[in-house]
């Protein structure tokens, strides 16, 4: 199978080239790139394309990486064996299994997407080197190892919050997703809004492109901003006309409230906007 | 097979190790790419560049070794001090308008190359070796129509033709590459843990003994669970003296950033006076006054200053002595109404500690803060923290 563009995600050749080489080579991709660039619905894309399980891990701050492996639920079985229920013989009854566990054991080989590992502590990937590597553990309370029948394709996402153990890093492939080119970015326009006309989506363009190139944003506008632009201003029926107006006559662009998310940026960039056309 | 690659991009300070190696040998092995060398280039950073930083030194390393020539490292191929800015000489114009091209930009790089070689030491002024200042084609900060920037911002000697050579990732890898987690594992000493939020965890204490009370009929009890709850204000100094040291205090800020929550800072030039800025840009929209500071931020804030302390000694002790705008007030009355209301307070001093000594005005700060000033390393970071974590 080769991962490729299909017809609700779009793929540099690079990004084609660094799945296919995870998938054949059975190791761990881990992916950065700014917020909103796509690394989360890749794993999405890339099950849909191997037609199999999606097993999503969120990470959060308080996350351990004990949790992905199996929990031990001890305070319900404690209150079962006050109640004398009989299941409180087997503890197998009390493991709950977590995100890893269910990759090992699916029937088909499944794509795991551990999301944002740079939220987690900063222990949390040495946690997981040898459960990465091997893709086995062990359950200390049953005296089981869980071993993976087939290793799962695992996408691992940052963020860049925290670095990551060089140990970590070395079990994994790496691919840093760019912000795409005009081009590039039409042709994702193109997939999550069909039928956009050109004129409106040129203009859009020459507005967003604008906006990132201003140096003092504190969040740029990304790709997954676009869109939700772009589908606001076809809700509201914004014309191509309005939008080189609103460039020229040096005003904010309409609907600006799905690009900035930041009341700072709000304020800069009217200040620069006015400066501009005060230049004029 | 491609172990001479291997060589050279190690060479180039990817630090690839053996095991990523055999990585791509396994993945050409798969053939997933055939016969096209700038797949294979893809195929190989994937496997061995881990970091968007050392994308451009990967780049460097490709372009050497695929050109098959000895591309000229220009950055570290000639030491550094040559290249301060320390004689930035004034042309007259006669001088620019005497200085003419020497032909082609292939010329020009072979110059460079034969006069790389023959030139044995440092050099500035002058109008043939290469170093600052001086008119000779080669070097930074210098006046001619066509010469070779060295060492100074942007790019030299490049030939845009093949991917490597675009070099597209330079933005990024001039984003300092910070190895800051052996200052995270430092500053996560500092940590104080307070419960708050939702009651989730087992308490267990209390539900022993509200178990007991109950003669043995378990009766569960739950706590909130811990977060961190240390509130950081950080005051960096900036600019002038300082830039010595930025590499240090970026590593240190990064590594604050990504472990408290509760984290404010701000920036000031050699002391602070009445007014603190937001930016390291010091631009007056970011300014704040160190009032509303004062006021803003309760005794629980622990402070750091971040700064050299290397100043006049009168920009400490009197009216007006900053050098940037005349102060009302001196800059050690500032310092004092700042470190009362932060009774928790150090000075991490990035300069050696044995140069202390020899300067006054550290030797006065010091003095204000209580002797509680610290080398900006790890040993002085660890001290200034059990500094921190006592008990006022």
């Amino acid at each position: 199978m080769r991962f490729q563009s299909n017809d609700s995600y779009i793929v540099t050749p690079e990004l084609a080239l660094a799945v296919n080489a995870a998938v054949t080579l059975q190791k761990p991709l881990l992916i950065k790139g700014e917020p909103g660039t796509g690394k989360t619905e890749l794993a999405k894309a890339l099950a849909a394309a191997l037609d199999t399980d999606l097993l999503q891990w969120h990470i959060k701050s308080t996350t351990k990486a004990q949790q992905g492996l199996y929990e031990y639920d001890a305070v319900s079985r404690l209150r079962d064996s006050q109640l004398g229920d009989a299941r409180v013989h087997d503890i197998a009854n009390y493991i709950k299994p977590g995100k890893l566990w269910q990759a090992f054991t699916a029937s088909k080989r499944p794509v795991l997407l551990i999301d944002e590992i740079d939220k987690a502590d900063i222990e949390f990937p040495n946690d997981l080197l040898h459960e990465l590597d091997q893709m086995a553990f062990d359950v200390y309370e049953t005296g089981q190892t869980v071993r993976a029948e087939q290793r799962p394709v695992v996408i691992i996402t940052s963020n860049n919050e925290k670095e990551l153990p060089d140990a970590f890093l070395r079990r994994c492939f790496f691919h840093y997703i760019r912000f795409p080119d005009a081009d590039a970015l039409e042709r994702i326009v193109d997939v999550h809004l069909p039928g956009l006309s050109k004129q409106l989506l040129s203009e859009a363009l020459q507005s967003f492109f604008g906006l990132r190139e201003l140096p003092a944003l504190k969040k740029k506008p990304s790709t997954s901003e676009l869109i939700d632009w772009l589908r606001l201003l076809l809700a509201e029926q914004v014309t191509p006309e309005q939008l080189k107006q609103s460039r020229e006559t040096g005003g904010l662009m309409p609907l600006f409230g799905a690009l900035l998310k930041n009341e700072q940026d709000v304020a800069l960039v009217e200040k620069l906007l006015f400066m501009a056309k005060r230049a004029r | 097979m491609f172990s001479g690659f291997f060589l050279t991009v190690r060479r180039h300070g990817v630090k690839v190790s053996i095991t990523e190696y055999l990585d791509l040998l396994r993945a050409v092995q798969q053939q997933l790419v055939f016969a096209d060398l700038e797949q294979f280039y893809q195929l190989a950073r994937l496997c061995w560049v881990k970091n968007e930083t050392d994308y451009d030194k990967f780049d460097r390393a490709c372009s050497e070794y695929f050109d098959g020539v000895e591309q000229l490292d220009l950055v570290s191929a000639i030491p550094d001090d040559w290249l301060t800015p320390g004689l930035l000489r004034q042309l007259s114009d006669e001088d620019k308008a005497a200085l003419k091209s020497l032909g082609g930009l292939e010329a020009l790089l072979n110059a460079f190359r034969e006069r790389l070689a023959e030139q044995q030491g440092r050099h500035a002024g002058g109008n043939k070796w290469i170093g600052t200042g001086g008119s000779s084609p080669f070097g930074a900060y210098g006046f001619h129509p066509e010469g070779i920037r060295v060492g100074q911002q942007g790019s030299g000697a490049r030939r845009a033709v093949k991917v490597w050579d675009q070099r597209e990732f330079q933005r990024l890898s001039s984003d300092e590459v910070l190895n800051n987690r052996s200052l995270q594992l430092a500053l996560r000493q500092l940590r104080r843990f307070a419960r708050s939020g939702a009651a989730s965890e087992l308490d267990l204490n209390d539900t022993i003994s509200a178990t007991s009370k109950q003669g043995g009929l378990l009766d569960l009890r739950y706590q909130r669970e811990r977060h961190n709850a240390v509130k950081l204000l950080l005051l960096f100094d900036i600019g002038g003296s300082m830039d010595d040291y930025i590499h240090e205090c970026r590593q240190l800020f990064n590594a604050v950033r990504a472990e408290f929550k509760h984290l404010e800072f701000f920036y000031f030039h050699n002391c602070v006076y009445e007014t603190l800025w937001r930016d390291e840009k010091r631009r007056p929209q970011d300014a704040v006054a160190t009032n509303q500071v004062l006021h803003t931020y309760g005794h629980d804030y622990k402070l750091i200053f971040v700064g050299d302390a290397t100043m006049g000694p009168y920009e400490i002790s009197y009216p007006g002595g900053s050098v940037e705008h005349f102060n009302t007030e001196a800059g050690e009355v500032w310092l004092k109404r700042l470190l009362a209301q932060f009774p928790q307070a150090v000075w991490l001093n990035p300069q050696p500690e044995d140069w202390w000594s020899h300067y006054a005005s550290i030797g006065q700060i010091n003095k204000l803060c209580n002797g509680r000033m610290f080398g900006l390393t790890l040993d002085g970071l660890a001290s200034a923290i059990n500094q921190l974590k006592l008990k006022n």
